[in-house]
């Protein structure tokens, strides 16, 4: 039997033990109605050799293509020993610590890994992390309003340059508690907020989301929409990319008083794309707030020897103990995916995430420097980009991305179901893993595809 | 030692990065990083040796028996991480055309119907990431069936007083008031006190069965009849679905939504804290509500459905799909298995349990609820050996560490006082049973004799009893540089 190793010997010296004749007695406490399921559409059961080659034969089909998708979802080169570490039993096999002194291992890590993300973010605290980065930032809209005691305001500004889905999935998220989401149109020349559009009278709103860089690939003006946020009595929620954060200004340093509270998608952090999932959300935020953060948290302290140990703190605002008047619901978080993202970061340190930052900016560069140049491609926004650009064409672009992917390039992001305004423009990334010569193969493919389309 | 500790100034793993530092000029200096990121600087030697040694530091599955109640500590089959990364499911985008993912879809949308299957549902929905955020897709979709009908004065959900944490947390993420409502002297739902709060005002029930009182809710169908007769939906909670797994199903017991727990019933690993999986599942009147996105077959190939297609959807989640890669391994157990396989779960979990119950019950553990049958689980309570030796249920948790088995979840439910809540699950042998129940009562004769060990355990540990509460009140929660 899979995965039961119980003989018969073994069964029958249970069942006398427990009294009854059988396994079904067992069950003798559940109305006889209910009983009697058959599982028809669960199929008969497959040894591993042959769920393996089901399994490869299905991986086969999903063969990977040169991607120039990015999205929210960055291919990086990600070393062998993150995930030989991370797939270890001792972490892959454990759950949630709540058994401290039996638990140091997972606990310690959270620890290192709340120190760099804090680092990396310039903000004072870190959470043990959240599900995604969409689900985040609907966590960081929450918390935002119960940090905010100025303001009495369910009103949260979102900028239309914040990722489509991460909007759909905040709306999904906080609409059950009567938070007006209102959002704020970006630049049709930059593809940023422009300070000077922003309204002297806003009203009373509860928080600003910031996006660095933005869904576009743009660079906000963070400085200056922080410090407008704050004239006007409302909390800063900067939504990062945390690669770009080894290159760009840190959301603690924006303008006067720094962004209040910061997240984002870890999955740039050595999280394999996978359709989608598991990635993980993190969290950062100003010391002053911690007490409204949800999710687990680690910190460091003694054993009766004072000896330092590490444990689960602050548990006094989780569903476990507070219930119905818990900061969030959540429970099991992304724990594996930031062991991943820990060791990471350690490989690659501050100067190693640095170059991997530079070298996808380069990267895009090199390639927006070719296709701007081909007959019937514009550059959407004129302004200072990370790793990603929008491009415009002057055709039809569903033809050309299928000529492309037929010669197995995915050439980009369409942006118009998302963006009527955006007709037939591209949003394409490029990561430190994309060779010169693959980008010439993009711009031959990208100009053959223009010619014949 | 932190790996901050080991950290020098010039010291990289090269080869981990860009072997040039590319200019980047281009970027105005006013939008760049002037400080540095307190990241630490190590050989990758270090960084392999650093975290191999911590995770020698954890107790896990596959290094101790984790009989931890409600989290379902089975054992997670290799072959369910090998598979799930292979290169064409690890490297696939999410926005990648569906032309390129039919081999994942595939698997999804078996799983789907499986799903389907073993609850007795009409639709399933794999985009909730972990137990609780079913919860609240779940509740939610009450919410928004609710609406769809004026029906707007409901504005409470009940939730029994044994109920995990998550489910009055996830009733107010949705707006309503939560209503608790008392447990029974044997363990079910106090049925007079639930006729007493239904009423034109509620939303629906959340429940749990088995409950986490380690029981079947008898009453179920009553249940199901009182809360539908005066309006209100069913809500399942599936934390103790592995009980009856392939036995009985939430949709023939009248619920109306049901979330499952991917790393419990499904056997995904729990990874430390996760990621989780929480599939939701609704009979007929909440079909057109569930999250998207879902798995669609059109008869030639298979696609994600969206809100494009599924208007009244109470959205999404996540940006993507979810934790694809958690219900792969899902899918691969669940083949592994096969129907037999799924049946045997229920049977050799609750075979497990009374097991263990009965025999601890013999050497004197007092059990919470003796007249009834273990499910998967049981509650014992360490009340008479706490007020005897002043030995607590958490002392005897920790005592259990050095005997090298995980400590049972303690102090929850939080109606029985000093308790343990024991799930062995179906995959441990019957000699890894025998040897906790002999550590059981070697601690218990500890207690009598040498009642300090047990008060001042673990002993073996790399670190001994951690202080709790200087750690909440000193907050060190990241590490700082010497100045």
């Amino acid at each position: 039997m899979p995965f039961i190793p119980h003989t018969d010997n073994d069964v029958r010296e249970m069942l006398d033990t427990i009294g009854v004749g059988s396994i079904d007695e067992l069950f003798d406490e559940i109305p006889e109605a209910l009983r009697g399921v058959t599982l028809e559409s669960v199929p008969s059961r497959n040894t591993e050799m042959e769920v393996a080659q089901l399994l490869r034969s299905r991986a086969a089909l999903d063969a990977p293509k040169q991607c120039f998708i990015g999205a929210g979802a960055y291919e990086h080169h990600i070393p062998a020993a993150v995930w030989e570490i991370t797939t270890r039993g001792e972490f892959y096999s454990a759950y949630t610590p709540y058994q401290a002194e039996a638990s140091q291992g997972t606990l310690q890590l959270l620890y290192e890994y709340q120190t760099m993300m804090a680092g990396l973010t310039a903000m004072d605290v870190s959470n043990a992390s959240l599900y995604d980065g969409a689900s985040a930032l609907a966590e960081a809209v929450l918390m935002a309003m119960r940090a905010n005691r100025k303001s009495k305001s369910k009103r949260v500004l979102i900028p239309r340059s914040v990722h489509p889905a991460y909007r759909k999935t905040v709306a999904a998220i906080v609409r059950n508690q009567g938070i007006v989401l209102e959002e704020l149109d970006y630049s049709r020349d930059g593809g940023h907020i422009v300070a000077t559009d922003l309204p002297d009278s806003p009203g009373d709103f509860a928080a600003l989301v910031i996006p660095q860089p933005n869904f576009f690939g743009v660079l906000e003006d963070t400085g200056i929409l922080t410090d407008w946020a704050h004239q006007h009595g409302a909390l800063v929620i900067a939504v990062v990319n945390p690669t770009a954060l080894a290159l760009l200004q840190p959301p603690g340093e924006w303008g006067v008083r720094g962004a209040d509270i910061a997240c984002g998608e870890g999955q740039p952090l050595g999280i394999p794309l996978a359709s989608g999932g598991p990635y993980f959300g993190f969290m950062c935020c100003k010391q002053a707030y911690v007490r409204q953060m949800p999710g687990r948290i680690a910190g460091r302290t003694v054993d009766v020897d004072g000896k330092p140990g590490f444990t689960l703190t602050l548990q006094a605002r989780e569903q476990h103990i507070r219930r119905s008047k818990a900061t969030s619901n959540i429970c099991t978080n992304q724990g594996l995916m930031v062991t991943a993202a820990t060791i990471y970061l350690a490989l690659l340190g501050q100067e190693g995430l640095a170059r991997v930052a530079a070298a996808s900016h380069a990267g895009m560069r090199r390639l927006l420097d070719a296709i701007s140049c081909l007959p019937g491609v514009t550059v959407a926004f004129n302004r200072p980009y990370f790793h990603e650009v929008v491009v415009g064409l002057d055709k039809p672009l569903l033809p050309m991305l299928e000529y492309m992917a037929e010669r197995d390039v995915l050439a980009g992001y369409d942006l118009s179901a998302e963006y009527p305004e955006l007709i037939n423009h591209l949003l394409i990334c490029v990561t430190e893993t994309k060779t010169e010569a693959q980008l010439d193969e993009y711009v031959a493919g990208l100009k053959e595809a223009l010619e014949r389309c | 030692m932190l790996i901050f500790d080991k950290s020098r100034t010039g010291r990289r793993a090269f080869g981990q990065s860009p072997a040039f530092s590319a200019d980047v000029d281009d970027i105005p200096e006013s939008f760049r990083r002037k400080t540095g990121a307190a990241l630490p600087e190590v050989s990758e030697l270090q960084v392999v040796r650093h975290y191999t040694r911590l995770s020698q530091r954890n107790y896990s599955i596959d290094t101790h028996f984790y009989p931890l109640g409600s989290c379902t500590m089975k054992y997670n089959p290799r072959a369910c991480n090998t598979l799930a990364s292979l290169p064409g499911f690890s490297n696939r985008h999410p926005l990648a055309p569906a032309s390129t993912g039919q081999g994942l879809l595939a698997c999804l949308y078996e799983l789907q119907e499986m799903l389907k299957d073993a609850t007795g549902m009409q639709g399933v929905s794999l985009a909730p990431m972990a137990g609780a955020q079913g919860e609240f897709a779940g509740v939610a979709m009450i919410r928004a069936y609710h609406e769809a009908r004026g029906d707007n004065a409901r504005n409470e959900i009940l939730v029994p007083d044994a109920a995990h944490g998550t489910n009055p947390a996830t009733a107010a993420m949705c707006g309503y008031r939560v209503k608790e409502i008392p447990t029974d002297t044997q363990g079910d739902v106090d049925l007079g006190a639930l006729r007493d709060a239904l009423g034109p005002q509620t939303a629906g029930i959340m429940l749990t069965n088995p409950s986490t009182l380690g029981v079947f809710e008898r009453r179920i169908l009553d249940i199901a009849k009182m809360v539908h007769d005066a309006g209100g939906l069913l809500y399942y909670d599936g934390a103790n679905l592995n009980a009856i797994l392939g036995k009985v199903r939430p949709g023939d017991m009248g619920f109306d939504v049901v979330h499952l727990n991917m790393h419990k019933t499904f056997s995904t690993p729990h990874g430390g804290g996760g990621p989780g999986s929480g599939p939701v599942g609704v009979g007929e009147r909440l079909l057109p509500y569930l999250p998207v996105p879902m798995v669609h077959w059109d008869g030639e190939s298979y696609r994600w459905l969206t809100e494009n297609e599924c208007p009244r959807s109470i959205g999404r989640l996540s940006a993507f799909g979810g934790n694809i890669g958690i219900l792969l391994r899902a899918f691969i157990y669940a083949r592994l298995l096969g129907r037999e396989g799924m049946q045997r779960v229920a049977e050799y979990s609750v075979l497990n349990a009374n097991y263990l119950m009965v025999e601890l019950a013999k050497r004197g553990f007092h059990l919470a609820y003796p007249q009834r049958r273990a499910t998967h689980e049981f509650i014992i309570s360490l009340k008479q050996q706490a007020k005897e030796f002043e030995v607590t249920a958490m002392d005897f948790a920790k005592r259990l560490l050095d005997y090298g088995y995980h400590a049972p979840t303690t102090y929850f439910p939080l109606l029985v006082p000093e308790c343990f809540l024991i799930e062995p699950t179906e995959s441990e042998s019957k000699q890894d049973l025998d040897g906790f129940i002999e550590a059981m009562s070697a601690i218990q004769v500890e207690s009598q004799e040498r009642a300090q060990t047990v008060k001042t355990a673990p002993h073996s540990l790399s670190v001994k009893r951690l202080d709790d509460v200087r750690a909440a009140r000193e907050l060190d929660l990241a590490w700082k540089p010497k100045p």
